[in-house]
């Protein structure tokens, strides 16, 4: 079964880009500022958390995933799922480990 | 053996192989080395696929042959070493994991789908050659004194204990991941683009739905393998510690990374066959596969399952004990889909009409030699009884049941029912039943004392052993010997058959696949009209509707 | 494009455009099978770079005093360019699958122009970075010195924004790992940014022939993906190699 192309039916234009492109430079500079305060446990915490904002904007709008099929959306968590499957299993291994320097 | 068959040739006497085919649109060697045509280069795949099993076969038989003696007489243990790690790497990735997906799947996804050729096929043609590349180096490092660390090149045996060809090995399997790869993700582009009209995802053949699965293993498994090796490799020549204790490093690190991927492989590897074996059983019993969505769904359950297992091959490794009841209780879980898959056949089977034809006798073998190595693997999932079984022939013992009283059984099954689709000659039936029998005793005779060896406490990867287990391992050797035979003897009359076979027409099984409605060779482009999709798979009773209205069983 | 129609074989497919390849039924099928191929192809990188950031996370648990103290090696300030250069080709590239989108043949050829030159200077400053870490002897595997984390006075400029306190030479000895991390990680993103350089050269080149600005933009499109897709692992890499280990 084809399915139609979705940017038949929509162009992301260059004001939603313009966009996008200042709210990572926010981001950017956001997530440098952050990192000169001492925050102890919350410096990685929101170091991720600014960086996968980030990630999602790009590929919700540079990368057009916002317009697309169920399809791609579907692939694309999928392979973020395996990617924290791998990451969280082997951590698990080494939290868990009574020796080692935890 | 009955002498009832479903088998129905067109008179021979008037039969012809069809004019034009997809073997005789072009002629010339560039013509197949430069092709598109899936079904081409499915047959490159089946030709060199053919050739590295014979390697691999070739190195198993010095394996059994070194181990009739428990000394470490015929050869040193370092080349003992040597020869099991390439009858590993051959074996694992330049046969059982291209087996099914590059030879039939590359030539019958398309068809069975109502589609031209692959997504990509220049893609396709890609992966060959680069599957070629990997099995060419590999055979080169066998030449210039081989890798010795087994095919699972463990740390820091394999970074910082040999001076063997590692680098080479991983370079060659570097490759031939890109190669799964490629292909499947030509699968998944294709089996979710590309189906003809009215062809819904349920009303796919089941030999789509397993290769699908073992697609989605192949493009997000394979990668982790990758990197592992590049691992491997710039800690052999840089040093760079990752896993080398003495800097900091963990070697287990890289055993979660290959296993992260080696366990999803054998499911890349069985995957297909069971792909096979769900259309081969249907055919041969007259039957629609009993409970189709369980069947379907629990391929992509094994996939997704299957990822969540791996460390189960660590459990004496040095894994935490928290990580070691975690990985046992998935592994638990991962039989069960795979279980589902063995009742749905048996149950296809119950009052179905059986005959029994070479395919469907793999198939049989299929499923007592799989049920028996997958029970096996509960064993071994168990962390309990692993510690006493892991590192000793039962595993051997398990995955060879799996893999080749499974897998290989799968995969001839597979090459004997489309024989006739691919060349357009019947195989000769009596001695390719014969075959499958000598396949199937020397098989048992192998294989089944391996377990008890194991039992018994016979590591694996030793040329030397006590020397009360020898009985057993005569008994296996002389299995290997059967074995070797039964593979010798498909190639022979299979080869003999593109001349002498008979002309086999459209549909000699009476198949519901839409690659059985058209003409054997296919033509290039599949199909001349698109076909549209208006009944469901293993549709036995449209079939002979269609059979009536065109009034003959099959054209010549 | 050859103009096929004297193909005998084509004469009967006479208006398709010549770009449709005769296995597709249409060109919204060819472009959204290539799309989601190349998707997939994403999600292979994704895993590729996972066994990376994996190894990264359970040696930054391991060993954290040298990870911070390797860390403090980096420069925020090269990161932040370079993070923002990336960004900013990131949008160029938007920019030209719009144009491309839109059939603006000589917008197109700028927007990529703009961010070919901007990939490059990406890779200059990594020159820069790296060449520092060549200086000071903190490549692993070339006389890799441990000098600037027993002694960290001995290194002014870093000591004056960190303080760091000079590490055991058990734990000093980790930073080296920091180290073959760093490379290998900045190493593959910078070798992904080195190939997607390569191939926006020869995008440019067929802009300006006019071949994504007649109705045929898949090409320019995926490459679009693979270009945010590089953007987006190193918006991560930043983060977890520049930003998060800046304090004890």
């Amino acid at each position: 079964m084809s399915e139609h192309n979705e940017h038949a039916h929509h162009i992301v234009g260059p004001g939603v880009y313009v966009a996008i492109l200042f709210a990572l430079l926010i981001g950017t500079g956001l997530t440098v500022w952050a990192s000169f305060l001492e925050l102890g446990l919350w410096n990685p915490v929101i170091a991720l958390a600014i960086a996968t904002t980030k990630a999602v904007l790009v590929v919700l709008f540079f990368m057009h995933v916002k317009y697309s099929t169920k399809l791609t959306k579907l692939a694309i968590f999928s392979g973020i799922f395996m990617f924290l499957v791998l990451i969280s299993m082997t951590l698990a291994d080494y939290i868990s480990r009574a020796w080692g320097s935890w | 053996m009955s002498t009832h068959t479903i088998v129905s040739l067109p008179d021979q006497s008037t039969a012809r192989i069809p004019k034009d085919n997809y073997i005789t649109r072009e002629n010339g060697l560039l013509s197949w080395l430069l092709t598109s045509d899936h079904k081409r280069i499915a047959i490159l795949y089946l030709i060199s696929i053919t050739f590295f099993f014979f390697i691999g076969g070739a190195l198993a038989g010095l394996i059994r042959l070194e181990l009739l003696t428990p000394q470490a007489d015929l050869m040193a243990s370092d080349t003992y070493n040597k020869v099991f790690t390439m009858h590993g790497v051959i074996m694992i990735f330049f046969f059982l994991v291209p087996s099914v997906p590059a030879t039939l799947g590359n030539f019958f996804i398309p068809m069975m789908i109502g589609a031209k050729d692959l997504a990509l096929p220049k893609v396709n043609l890609l992966s060959w050659y680069l599957y070629m590349a990997g099995g060419l180096l590999a055979l080169y490092t066998m030449t210039v004194g081989g890798v010795d660390t087994g095919w699972t090149f463990t740390t820091p045996l394999s970074t910082h204990y040999v001076n063997t060809n590692v680098l080479t090995t991983g370079l060659a399997v570097f490759i031939a991941g890109f190669s799964s790869i490629l292909t499947g993700l030509n699968f998944i582009v294709t089996i979710h683009k590309m189906r003809a009209p009215g062809l819904t995802w349920f009303r796919l053949p089941l030999f789509i739905w397993s290769n699908y699965a073992a697609s989605i293993l192949m493009v997000l498994g394979t990668p982790v393998l990758a990197i592992a090796i590049v691992l491997i490799a710039l800690e052999r020549t840089l040093g760079i510690g990752v896993f080398d204790p003495t800097k900091g490093g963990d070697p287990l690190l890289f055993q979660h990374l290959f296993w992260f991927y080696s366990h999803p492989a054998v499911y890349i590897m069985i995957l297909p066959g069971m792909g096979v074996i769900s259309e081969v059983i249907s055919n041969f019993s007259r039957k629609r596969v009993f409970g189709y969505t369980a069947v379907a769904f629990s391929s992509v359950a094994i996939a997704v399952f299957g990822f969540f297992v791996w460390a189960h091959h660590m459990f004496i490794m040095g894994i935490s004990n928290y990580a070691v009841l975690v990985f046992s209780l998935l592994s638990m879980l991962v039989a069960v889909p795979s279980a589902i898959k063995i009742f749905n056949w048996s149950l296809t089977l119950y009052k179905g009409s059986i005959t029994f034809e070479t395919p469907m006798l793999y198939a049989f073998g299929f499923m007592g030699l799989f049920t028996i190595g997958g029970m096996t693997g509960v064993f071994l999932g168990s962390s309990g009884t692993d510690i006493h079984l892991t590192e000793t022939y039962f595993i051997v013992a398990h995955f060879h049941f799996v893999m080749v009283g499974g897998m290989l059984m799968a995969f001839l099954a597979g090459i004997h029912f489309w024989w006739p689709k691919m060349t357009g000659r019947m195989y000769p039936e009596k001695i390719s039943q014969l075959a499958a029998v000598v396949t199937f005793i020397g098989f048992n005779l192998t294989f089944f004392p391996q377990f008890i060896l194991g039992m018994l406490g016979m590591p694996r990867r030793y040329a030397a052993y006590p020397p009360e287990f020898q009985i057993l391992n005569v008994f296996s050797t002389a299995g290997a010997t059967i074995l070797g035979v039964g593979y010798l003897l498909p190639v022979l009359y299979l080869v003999w058959s593109l001349r002498y076979g008979a002309i086999a027409g459209d549909n000699p099984w009476q198949a519901t696949g839409l690659e059985w409605q058209t003409q054997s060779p296919p033509l290039t482009e599949n199909f001349a009209v698109i076909p549209i999709m208006d009944h469901e798979a293993y549709d036995y009773e449209w079939l002979e509707k269609q059979q009536k209205e065109k009034g003959v069983t099959s054209v010549g | 494009m050859l103009d096929r129609s004297a193909n005998t074989a084509h004469s009967a497919h006479e208006g398709h455009p010549p770009y449709l390849r005769h296995h597709f039924n249409s060109t919204e099928q060819q472009a959204d099978a290539a799309g989601f191929a190349m998707w997939l192809f994403l999600l292979t990188e994704v895993m590729f770079f996972g066994g990376l950031f994996t190894a990264y996370l359970i040696y930054r648990n391991w060993y954290y005093p040298a990870f911070v103290a390797g860390s403090h090696q980096l420069d925020v300030r090269w990161g932040t360019l370079n993070t923002l250069v990336l960004i900013c080709s990131s949008f160029t590239m938007a920019m030209g699958v719009w144009c491309a989108e839109t059939r603006r043949r000589k917008g197109l050829v700028l927007s990529l122009t703009l961010t070919f030159i901007l990939g490059l200077g990406f890779l200059g400053i990594k020159t820069v970075e790296y060449r520092e870490k060549i200086e000071k002897h903190h490549v692993p595997g070339f006389h890799y010195s441990l000098k600037s984390f027993l002694d960290p006075q001995s290194d002014p400029e870093i000591y004056a924004e960190y303080h760091d306190k000079p590490l055991v030479p058990d734990m000093a000895r980790h930073t080296e790992l920091y180290f073959s991390l760093y490379f290998l990680m900045t190493g593959m993103h910078a070798l992904h940014m080195i190939i997607g350089i390569g191939i926006l050269g020869f995008m440019i080149l067929r802009a300006k022939a006019g071949a994504y600005t007649a109705g045929h933009v898949t090409f320019v499109e995926n490459f679009g993906l693979y270009w945010h897709f590089v953007d987006i692992i190193w918006i991560y890499l930043f983060a977890l190699l520049y930003l998060i280990s800046r304090h004890q």
